[in-house]
């Protein structure tokens, strides 16, 4: 038992079934087969974007422009709809995704070749992106009307209970885990955020990895562009807006390390379901929306604190006196 | 009989003249020259004394937590809090109109409120050790999260008469200094002062290149970095009261975004992300050309997001031209 809370997927798990049964113990209608469903609808963009920041970080970068993705190529694939309602839907998801992955691979190439830290880029870019918006479209924005069925019907077919976009979100997963852990270029990713130094003496070219996770980390936010403008019925400026910290909590609840080299698949889609779940049940719950914020900050911090307890590595201290002393570095 | 130095070894090396040519301050007041040439052929407006004047009341309150953040990034921390700081402590003072505040007590409550805002990002960062990236992040949400609980979707309006006189004040008439803007001023010099002058300075530039050596050599570094937090926390709680009092309003969605554009401001300034480099003269010349850029682009009516898009890539292409620069011209990259 102690084993298993020191692994931090399983005690996670463990925490998310006893929310969802706390929950569900007070309004049944929560753990409802119907809710259920719509939760797993809900949550699989936080939860693509969560895995595709994931191994962004593991590379000890960080992507603050995928919000910004999001609206663009979501913007691009809804126009093109709103022009031609009747091209088969593959044709916008493509032109959503190959705008996001252009994107992806501008702050790869802005990072790898001119060498500017990635923090600075994506936030640059952050702006750009969503601004290109405006300059692109005028400031207009595309309705649900104007996008035509073909385009808004798909991710919710229903297929085995729940919908496509769900599906999409485990064929997503499931790829990203055996890219990650059956790859070598995969485990290259944990060891270039490890140890950079010795990743290269390893012979992994490091800027290969990393124009590799922003360009997918693009494509991702490409595909979730064309997602959340479909499902919800809308283009315009700002939609997703702020979704980057949201995305980035997600990673950190989950137990994927800032510092780099740290993070699994289970655990960043388990973080993305703890947001899920909490902004889900409050309405459930009676609790007024506005709690959401202060709710998710606390947890953010929560999680921190936890994980941090459990990562301390007494290993670091180069003095043995200060180390029986248990001064921390 | 006295030893005579058998060799002259400068302190420092030779500055070159490319050395000079390619400082980022130099690079800054290019920039801003070439602000006020755009200005000036944009609009004839632009160089006008009451114009300029009231465009500081648009940056001045970013550039006044600039100053702070700027040494948190120096010292390799970061605090995306700020903003949210400035909601909760404009959330105070809206509270405490209620229970008849005067003026000078409600900018008491919004400052300590930011200071305590401070000292709690600063305790989790430096007691349990957490990355402050994410430690910020979540106090962003918390920190709005209560502002937003608390107001729902009301905003507080009522502020005694006297209150709007610092946001909207002069701290001289002829020429027209807001009295933001010369706050502003005032503690740039003191920080300027503090990093460039003072052995406190020295410690920061010795904790942002190597916290480890730095600790080993006896300087407090938990201490000071707890200290930047809370000046971080105080200032942005200052930057509270003056733009509460100018808008005369607290919503929950106050000053919404500003923690990137206050890194920005930063980051353009010349401050290593990475820690370790960076000058206050540079914050300040970078805290005039976004301001002064807005106000040119705006005087022509260039929508705001699309200000935005020119600040992003005027970030972007600040930073990357010296380094392409250098490397072309085959000097070692700095």
């Amino acid at each position: 038992m102690k084993k298993l809370l020191q692994n931090r997927e399983a005690a996670l798990a463990i925490i998310i079934a006893l929310m969802v049964a706390g929950i569900g113990s007070y309004a049944p209608a929560f753990v409802s087969l119907q809710n259920i469903t719509f939760l797993l609808d809900d949550v699989s963009i936080l939860l693509m974007m969560a895995l595709a920041q994931m191994m962004v970080i593991l590379t000890r970068g960080i992507d603050l422009s995928v919000a910004s993705n999001i609206a663009l190529s979501g913007m691009i694939s809804a126009s093109l709809a709103q022009f031609y309602p009747e091209l088969p839907v593959i044709t916008y998801i493509v032109l959503a995704v190959a705008v996001g992955t252009l994107l992806g691979l501008i702050n790869a190439l802005l990072i790898t070749r001119v060498g500017i830290p990635p923090i600075v880029v994506t936030l640059g870019t952050l702006a750009i992106f969503r601004g290109l918006i405006v300059v692109y479209d005028s400031g207009n924005q595309v309705n649900a009307s104007e996008m035509g069925d073909v385009f808004q019907r798909f991710p919710k077919i229903p297929l085995l209970g729940v919908t496509t976009t769900f599906w999409i979100m485990v064929v997503i997963a499931a790829c990203i885990w055996v890219f990650l852990n059956m790859t070598r270029t995969g485990r290259g990713i944990y060891a270039v955020g490890g140890n950079p130094v010795a990743a290269r003496y390893c012979g992994i070219d490091m800027k290969q990895q990393e124009t590799l996770v922003y360009t997918i980390s693009g494509a991702i936010a490409g595909l979730c562009g064309y997602l959340w403008v479909a499902r919800y019925g809308v283009a315009y400026s700002e939609i997703a807006s702020g979704f980057e910290l949201t995305v980035i909590a997600a990673c950190v609840i989950g137990g994927v390390s800032i510092a780099g080299g740290v993070g699994t698949v289970p655990g960043a889609l388990m973080g993305g379901l703890f947001l899920g779940i909490i902004v889900n049940a409050l309405p459930v719950m009676q609790v007024t929306p506005f709690w959401q914020m202060a709710i998710s900050g606390l947890v953010i911090l929560a999680a921190v604190i936890i994980n941090a307890r459990s990562e301390r590595r007494v290993g670091k201290l180069i003095l043995p006196e200060a180390r029986r002393a248990g001064v921390s570095l | 009989m006295s030893m005579q130095p058998r060799a002259n070894i400068p302190d420092t090396a030779p500055r070159r003249l490319s050395d000079t040519l390619l400082s980022w301050e130099f690079i800054l007041v290019l920039l801003l020259i070439g602000v006020f040439v755009l200005g000036t052929s944009l609009s004839p407006y632009f160089l006008d004394m009451w114009t300029l004047s009231d465009a500081t009341f648009n940056f001045s309150e970013k550039a006044i937590i600039a100053l702070p953040m700027a040494l948190l990034i120096l010292v390799r921390e970061i605090d995306l809090s700020v903003a949210a700081i400035i909601s909760v402590a404009s959330l105070a003072m809206g509270l405490c109109v209620g229970l008849g505040f005067g003026p000078w007590a409600l900018a008491g409550v919004g400052i300590v409120v930011g200071l305590a805002c401070g000292l709690f990002n600063g305790l989790l960062v430096t007691r349990i050790g957490l990355p402050s990236i994410v430690v910020t992040i979540g106090t962003m949400s918390l920190f709005r999260g209560i502002a937003q609980v608390v107001l729902g979707d009301q905003a507080v309006t009522t502020y005694p008469k006297g209150f709007s006189g610092w946001g909207q004040g002069y701290a001289l008439k002829m020429p027209p200094i807001p009295l933001s803007f010369a706050l502003f001023l005032g503690l740039a010099v003191v920080f300027a002062f503090v990093l460039h002058k003072t052995s406190l300075g020295r410690k920061l530039y010795a904790i942002g290149n190597n916290p480890t050596a730095a600790r080993f050599s006896g300087i407090p570094v938990d201490r000071i970095k707890l200290g930047l937090f809370a000046v971080t926390g105080l200032l942005s709680g200052l930057a509270a009261v003056f733009l509460t009092s100018r808008i005369g309003s607290t919503r929950p969605n106050i000053a919404l975004g500003w923690e990137l554009e206050i890194i920005t401001m930063v980051i353009l300034g010349g401050v290593a992300i990475a820690g370790g480099a960076g000058s206050i003269p540079g914050v300040v010349l970078a805290a005039f050309i976004l301001g002064l850029t807005t106000l040119a682009l705006s005087l022509v009516n260039v929508p705001g997001i699309v200000i935005s898009v020119l600040m992003g890539l005027l970030l972007i292409v600040s930073i990357a031209a010296p380094i392409v620069i250098r490397r072309m011209s085959g000097l070692k990259p700095s």
